[in-house]
């Protein structure tokens, strides 16, 4: 039976194929996105089509920021990228595929939502944590993912170094801190989303250091009754930047297309459709709009305290820098 | 023992009639050793156990294969159908979902077939003749085996990546062999490569080549023989290798993840969108997928089971 049936499941499986669109772009996003960019996917095929005739047809594809770089890197055929921070497109831009001023291209650092770096706790906050300082304390159990591999796990470590930098003065004080803090993690997993399911699903751990957005979504998926979201009253403004992929979309011939997908994001229906996915948006209307969404955090950016994402990188993440030497310990 | 020796002089006898050549090959030796267990001593001697400690292994046994089995089995099934069977339905009928069917019976036909035919010329060159180097083919065919996923998928990303060995000719000619469907059926075929052989391998060494040696010298060609001595005899064994080699194409998930690119409704396979939807807290859509992997494996199961009878079955009067 089976053997006459299968012909027939694999018949209207073929017939069922999408028919083809004028343009087709590939996304390549990191991990935390998903929902934001079908939401907003959805609205720029309505627009573009509106606005040109023509139709579009958006690929998506989620992953860890620095694999998903990598993935480009290799030849994953994107036409935009959308990570999680500029490092990892400065690394495809450094083989060539994405011009060298890719961040000037577009208004305030090509970054046009932004995010930041939140405490997820169980409800009613057992442990009490408040602020930054109650991470290191014994006995709390934090859950982060791997600096190494994940863009939203350098946010937060660079939110604590920030913070202790700032409060002791510094940064051997600050690496004392983090080096506390990580002592405190029980598991590293590769990516934000990796983490969520941790904290959220397989209940490990005290705290969840994520992404203002994943935050706010754990909390709508399972009900806040479960999960309480702390903001301290420090942290740093996270800046996710996007790009057309220079190399890809010239060869496809998709680069209109591409541009035309970005420069949506600046639009006040773009703006609203990230305040609705509870990134920050950059529009001060739209942001006033969506105000009390948002608690009020002093945000320090990378370029501040670390000169940089480059920098960062080399004196933080890269091998043998800060974080191996604080993770040996 | 009588049986046993009458099988020694038969093996002699074989000795002494076969014509030439192969006689260094040792399908006699393996005869004698597989006839031992079956017919020398009979299952109730092996009971020496007393009743007791019969029962506490067989219940830890039974334990073991539910809790570890069973349950988790269950719990998928029970998953899936939480929300009732429309939900269910409405989760394999999203586009994602037929795309990843799609590319997972796609990827599963081009490996499978590959195999087949790598598989049966491989098993046919190591069983029926001699040559230096054949311990090596041997081991380079379990290479897959014993290789983890990821290095075998990594090993592509080297080969056809952009910063590749082939990488620059193959952007200069505009191939897409990663992150593409290319990609992931390569990375499928290596990792399912050593099934087809592996289970035909000792069949036809066993066999012999009395039976192609007879039918060549009766006049029969290359092909003939193939067709009507060879395949008949190894069919059942050669259903049990693409049987494997289907279930394990389909369920591939490390190799496949390395090379796949993840791109949403176009390469990502079925093991990888329960992952993908699991993530993405659509549990019920997530575990139906897993339920049709789940239900793959259980035709699998009956399936080897029914072979695995024949295969005997088609053995038990060569041995007399």
């Amino acid at each position: 039976m089976f053997r006459r049936i299968l012909p027939l499941v694999a018949g209207l499986l073929w017939a069922g194929s999408a028919l083809a669109a004028d343009v087709s772009l590939l996304n390549v996003s990191y991990d935390p996105t998903r929902e934001l960019y079908a939401d907003f996917n959805k609205a720029f095929i309505a627009a573009y089509s509106k606005e040109t005739g023509k139709s579009v047809e958006i690929k998506q594809s989620h992953g860890g920021s620095g694999s998903q770089a990598r993935s480009v890197i290799d030849g994953l055929q994107a036409d935009v990228v959308t990570l999680a921070l500029a490092y990892d497109i400065d690394a495809i831009a450094g083989k060539g595929l994405v011009a060298p001023d890719w961040q000037k291209r577009l208004p305030l650092n090509a970054s046009p939502y932004t995010s930041t770096i939140v405490f997820l706790v169980r409800k009613g906050n057992p442990k009490a944590i408040k602020d930054w300082d109650d991470l290191i304390k014994p006995g709390v159990s934090v859950i982060t993912p791997n600096p190494k591999t994940s863009g939203g796990a350098r946010w937060n470590y660079l939110a604590a170094w920030g913070y202790a930098e700032k409060k002791f003065g510094s940064s051997d004080k600050a690496k004392k801190f983090v080096g506390d803090l990580f002592k405190n993690v029980p598991v590293l997993d590769t990516g934000a989303r990796g983490s969520t399911v941790t904290f959220v699903e397989r209940g490990v751990g005290d705290v969840l250091l994520a992404w203002e957005n994943e935050a706010f979504l754990a909390q709508r998926e399972f009900g806040k009754d479960k999960f309480e979201i702390v903001s301290p009253p420090l942290s740093i403004l996270a800046e996710p930047p996007v790009s057309v992929v220079d190399k890809v979309a010239d060869k496809k011939g998709t680069r209109a297309a591409a541009e035309a997908y970005l420069k949506y994001w600046y639009t006040k229906e773009g703006q609203e459709i990230a305040a609705r996915n509870s990134y920050r948006p950059r529009d001060s209307e739209i942001a006033k709009e969506y105000e009390k969404s948002f608690a009020k955090v002093e945000l320090f950016t990378i370029d501040d305290v670390f000169g940089g994402w480059a920098k960062a990188q080399k004196e933080h993440f890269a091998e043998g820098g800060i974080f191996d030497q604080i993770y040996k310990n | 023992m009588s049986t046993q020796s009458s099988v020694v002089t038969s093996a002699t006898e074989l000795r002494a009639y076969a014509p030439t050549a192969d006689l260094t090959v040792s399908p006699p030796p393996s005869r004698i050793e597989r006839a031992r267990p079956r017919t020398g001593t009979s299952p109730d001697n092996l009971r020496t156990e007393p009743g007791p400690v019969r029962f506490i292994i067989i219940t830890l046994a039974v334990t073991f294969l539910s809790v570890f089995v069973v349950l988790p089995l269950v719990v998928v099934f029970a998953s899936a159908f939480s929300k009732g069977i429309g939900t269910y339905l409405a989760a394999l009928g999203e586009p994602e979902a037929l795309s990843a069917i799609k590319l997972t019976l796609l990827v599963a036909a081009i490996s499978v077939t590959l195999n087949l035919v790598f598989g049966v010329i491989a098993a046919w060159a190591i069983a029926k003749f001699d040559f230096t180097g054949k311990t090596f083919l041997i081991t380079l065919i379990d290479l897959p085996f014993s290789v983890s996923p990821v290095i075998s998928g990594l090993v592509f990303v080297l080969l056809f990546g952009a910063q590749g060995f082939f990488g620059t000719w193959l952007q200069a000619h505009d191939i897409h062999i990663l992150f593409a469907v290319p990609g992931i059926a390569l990375a499928t075929i290596f990792v399912t490569f050593p099934f087809v052989a592996r289970s035909l391998i000792p069949l036809m060494q066993e066999q012999g080549t009395q039976e192609e040696e007879a039918a060549i010298s009766l006049g029969a060609s290359g092909l003939q023989t193939f067709f009507r001595v060879t395949l008949p005899n190894i069919k059942w064994g050669l259903l049990y290798g693409v049987l494997l080699c289907n279930a394990r194409a389909m369920g591939e998930f490390g190799a496949v993840s390395v090379v796949s690119g993840h791109i949403r409704g176009e390469t990502n396979t079925m093991p990888l969108l329960v992952e993908i939807l699991y993530n993405e807290y659509q549990f019920v859509a997530s575990f139906a997928i897993a339920s049709l992997l789940a239900m793959l494996a259980l035709i699998t199961l009956v399936v080897k089971t029914v072979l695995e009878r024949r295969l005997d079955e088609g053995q038990e009067p060569r041995d007399h």
